[in-house]
């Protein structure tokens, strides 16, 4: 168990639109953790974010009294084991490693394949648009009888989650394709409901507008067609 | 709890799966290994990994837990008190471990497979710059983790060593067919070093595959099909 000193120092250098950066705000706020946040230009990186993640040079990253972690996954983990009270993962091992399985599929493959679908169009479009939905419906049936994927509150697989409640989802009329409709997945679309009923969730995430905005400018930038 | 029958369902040549097979050699947990055959997946598999039908999954009371890293962290968790701690107990540590571990899954090994793939001299040449590129960063995070001790996680093996060292036996082959040392001891000493005391580790000799066989075996898989 870690100690509490006064001098305790958290910052996090991580982008506002970033749904990895947003995990980490999450599980600092859920477990009442004062942190300096420090907004990054991803396009034009610190000399302070390409030192303290050399290997990646990427957001997030959190720096604990001047030592760094990188990783959205790693952090998170190192917050639920420095910061004790209010525990993201379960108790159980076999819950636990649940719990990490899913968190994976969310990052290395779901995320993967919703990028995929942005910028196709016609059969390669909806080629991958099944290939994320094959994906996103163990996400579903995980969800049945389920407020969240932690149980009856918010877990590490529901902060992990975010990313498709908040990203992928909120991009389908950008994308010009429902990924995740309401008929095939019920299940994810009253989970995200029970999210926007969290305060911290709702603290913790892009406002709309001003997200949308953002998403609609980068596909431009990148000559990607948006609906 | 940790009473229930324990198998691990695998193949002798995947480094995957020694990884578990050095965590449950480590807290002396007897389990019926359960060889798959190269080339089909067992029903068994097929139902206990039904996301990813791949190796390794571990079967504890007839519980699945799938992915070879989660998988050592849920035999650590489960068998606490036995043998030594396979995580090491400081969060920070602990977020090292799993960084580097996380490197190696994505960004080394995938160099490392390149290169058994790798056509053509040129091919070869980027893919060893890469692997090269890689094993200086890991050669300094051994320097870093070990803290001058024998192994990533100090005086004995642990989670991190378990994560690179799995990867020794296809190493050498990658060396015998490029003849050419990857982990040379002029340019990775302290790797070197590491990479003798793993592979005689009591707990990791029994399921380390043979140089010999498994260059025989990656022959056979890498052979290209008959025009």
């Amino acid at each position: 168990m870690a100690e509490r000193s006064e001098t305790e120092e958290v910052k996090l250098l991580g982008m506002w639109a970033s749904p990895f950066s947003r995990r980490i705000e999450i599980a600092l706020t859920l477990k009442g953790v004062a942190y300096e946040f420090s907004e990054q230009d991803i396009t034009n990186k610190s000399s302070l974010l390409l030192q303290l993640n050399p290997v990646y040079k990427m957001i997030p990253v959190l720096v604990h009294n001047g030592k760094p972690i990188s990783e959205s996954l790693v952090i998170l983990e190192y917050i639920d084991d420095t910061w004790r009270n209010n525990p993201i993962l379960p108790q159980d091992p076999c819950e636990r490693a649940t719990a990490r399985f899913w968190a994976k599929l969310i990052d290395q493959q779901i995320c993967v394949a919703a990028m995929k679908v942005v910028g196709k169009v016609g059969e390669e479009r909806d080629a991958a648009v099944e290939a994320a939905r094959d994906l996103l419906m163990f996400l579903e049936k995980e969800l049945v009888g389920k407020d969240f994927f932690g149980g009856r509150s918010l877990g590490f697989v529901d902060i992990v989650a975010t990313l498709v409640a908040f990203w992928l989802m909120r991009t389908e009329d950008l994308l010009g394709v429902k990924v995740v409709p309401v008929e095939l997945f019920p299940e994810i679309h009253r989970w995200v409901k029970n999210l926007l009923g969290n305060d911290v969730i709702k603290k913790c995430t892009p406002p709309e507008d001003e997200h949308l905005a953002y998403i609609r400018a980068r596909m431009d930038k990148l000559n990607i067609k948006s609906a | 709890m940790s009473s229930g029958e324990v198998k691990l369902i695998g193949a002798w040549a995947s480094p995957f799966v020694m990884r578990p097979r050095v965590a449950l050699n480590l807290k002396s947990v007897p389990y019926e290994f359960l060889q798959e055959t190269f080339g089909s997946k067992s029903e068994l598999l097929l139902k206990s990994n039904p996301v990813h039908k791949k190796i390794p999954v571990l079967l504890h009371a007839d519980k699945p837990v799938c992915e070879s890293n989660i998988i050592v962290e849920y035999i650590d968790e489960t068998w606490s008190s036995s043998g030594p701690s396979i995580l090491p107990s400081h969060p920070y540590d602990r977020a090292m471990a799993r960084f580097w571990a996380a490197y190696i899954d994505e960004k080394w090994f995938v160099a490392l497979r390149n290169f058994l793939k790798a056509e053509g001299e040129e091919d070869k040449k980027a893919v060893i710059a890469q692997m090269e590129e890689g094993n200086a960063l890991l050669e300094k995070a051994f320097i870093d983790c070990s803290k001058g001790k024998p192994f990533f996680n100090g005086d004995n093996i642990g989670y991190l060593d378990i994560s690179l060292g799995s990867f020794l036996a296809w190493l050498r082959v990658t060396e015998l067919a490029a003849s050419h040392k990857l982990l040379d001891e002029a340019k990775t000493p302290s790797l070197c070093k590491w990479a003798e005391l793993f592979c005689n580790d009591p707990a990791v000799k029994p399921v380390m595959p043979e140089t010999a066989k498994l260059a025989e075996f990656a022959k056979k898989i890498f052979a290209k099909p008959q025009a």
